[in-house]
């Protein structure tokens, strides 16, 4: 019997677990996750405006998994290749003959000057704090920003600044309310593809922007929030994406880059240097695309078809080509949808409602299809 | 000094990306690398020929030159401060 592990029971590893259990019947699954609770990240924005409840985007990982998988709740702090093993917090070791790492990407906004003068989304208790300093919100200059490249789901500032429009507007103060976007970039939009719609959706709706932008600290006394390029700029309210890092085992490992992102063949999955033994899917790989629950939900079915293949003593034929597919909120029931891989950028799309609804399904529906590689 | 002679401190590879993209990239390298260091970008991106010489204009620091290869373009920088 051969053992698979999985580390991380996010999107990205749930869905290899599942595929693996359904199709490698001759494996051992293990999924290890420190918390044994599945979060719906892209949840998070909705409970900072209101508009979905933090119960709502946080599900038991044991019931989301099928019953061949093992579940561990614990936390690897190891990973020894050339024993094939992987270290526990609790002390326990877990042998292997294929390892795939999805533990996505952690917020170090320790790292980050001044950031107890910034709110962010980036998590159920921090979208709630900015759901409470929304509700009680005066009006004034709403700045939002990120505090490191890369982070995750590049179009989250952008919807965010839209929805803080519809969000005023819902609540008849949008014209006491300044939004402010600081783009890290020299556009507004990552993809550069998409920009002008984005761009235009910033103009229709007033907000305005700044490019180039990239924080470097913010001093909360005075209220103000300063880039690695020399420029400040003056807040009320500070909307800033703590910076993102990859998890500290595998960095402990000796596995990451220098950014602690660990070094992954963009089509195989592979970690290099671990052909054939260790995979890596999601935040926590080092390819230049974005860090999205999307990215990790495609990947990994490209992983489980390649672990199953050599559970049963076949060759691993499947490659990923970069497909990415998401949908964007840009607010007052109209949205985006994004689809690209790596030779196709995304076309630039129109604003719908179809998009919206899209979202909204997805909000819903996720729960059923995604975590068990239904979709 | 011409681009060919400097030596390259850390090479960053992101042919083939479209988002974050290649200047995200290199902005990442740029925050963790130390001031002096050279960074090689490679990028299939045509955007990235306006990007990235823009970006290091207004942050200050030094282009020392683009080499042009098969199907990519490589940006040669020095982080200056």
């Amino acid at each position: 019997m051969k053992r698979v592990v999985v580390l991380g029971g996010g999107v990205g590893g749930t869905i290899v677990a599942n595929v693996l259990a359904k199709k490698a019947k001759g494996a051992e699954v293990t999924l290890v996750d420190k918390t044994g609770k599945h979060v719906y990240q892209p949840g998070f924005v909705y409970v900072a405006f209101d508009k979905m409840r933090p119960e709502k985007i946080v599900k038991d990982e044991r019931k989301l998994l099928r019953r061949r998988v093992e579940l561990r709740i614990d936390e690897a702090v190891r990973v020894d290749p050339k024993a094939k093993a992987v270290h526990l917090k609790s002390g326990a070791v877990l042998p292997y003959d294929y390892l795939v790492i999805a533990t996505g990407s952690r917020l170090s906004p320790e790292e980050f000057p001044g950031i107890e003068g910034a709110h962010h989304f980036y998590s159920p208790e921090a979208a709630l704090r900015l759901r409470a300093a929304l509700a009680k919100f005066p009006g004034g200059r709403i700045v939002i920003t990120v505090g490191g490249i890369p982070y995750k789901c590049p179009p989250a500032p952008a919807e965010s600044a839209c929805l803080l429009d519809y969000y005023f507007a819902r609540r008849k103060m949008r014209d006491k309310v300044e939004i402010h976007f600081l783009s890290p970039l020299g556009r507004v939009f990552p993809i550069e593809s998409v920009n002008p719609a984005v761009t235009k959706i910033f103009e229709d709706k007033g907000i305005k922007y700044t490019t180039f932008f990239n924080a470097e600290r913010i001093d909360p006394q005075n209220k103000i929030v300063h880039s690695l390029e020399g420029e400040a700029v003056p807040y009320d309210l500070l909307i800033l994406i703590p910076p993102h890092h990859g998890a500290t085992f595998a960095r402990d490992s000796g596995l990451t880059d220098a950014g602690g992102w660990i070094p992954t063949d963009k089509y195989t999955l592979e970690v290099k240097g671990h052909e054939g033994s260790i995979w890596a899917i999601g935040d926590t790989t080092d390819i230049p695309i974005s860090k999205a629950g999307a990215t990790a939900h495609y990947e990994a079915k490209v992983v489980a078809e390649n672990v199953a293949s050599l559970v049963r003593g076949e060759p691993p034929t499947a490659r990923y080509d970069g497909k990415v597919m998401c949908f964007c909120d840009a607010g007052h029931h109209r949205g985006i949808a994004l689809r690209f891989d790596y030779e196709h950028p995304p076309v630039p799309p129109p604003l719908g409602r179809k998009w919206y609804i899209g979202k909204m399904v997805l909000n819903k529906l996720y729960w059923y299809i995604v975590p068990k590689a239904r979709a | 000094m011409a681009a060919e002679e400097v030596k390259v401190t850390r090479v960053v590879d992101a042919r083939g990306s479209v988002c974050p993209g290649p200047l995200m990239a290199l902005i990442g390298a740029v925050r963790e690398q130390k001031v002096g260091d050279v960074i090689a970008v490679y990028s299939g991106d045509t955007g990235s020929r306006t990007d990235i010489p823009l970006w290091i204009k207004k942050a200050g620091h030094e282009m020392i030159g683009v080499r042009d290869r098969t199907g990519y373009a490589e940006f040669v920088v020095r982080k200056t401060r």
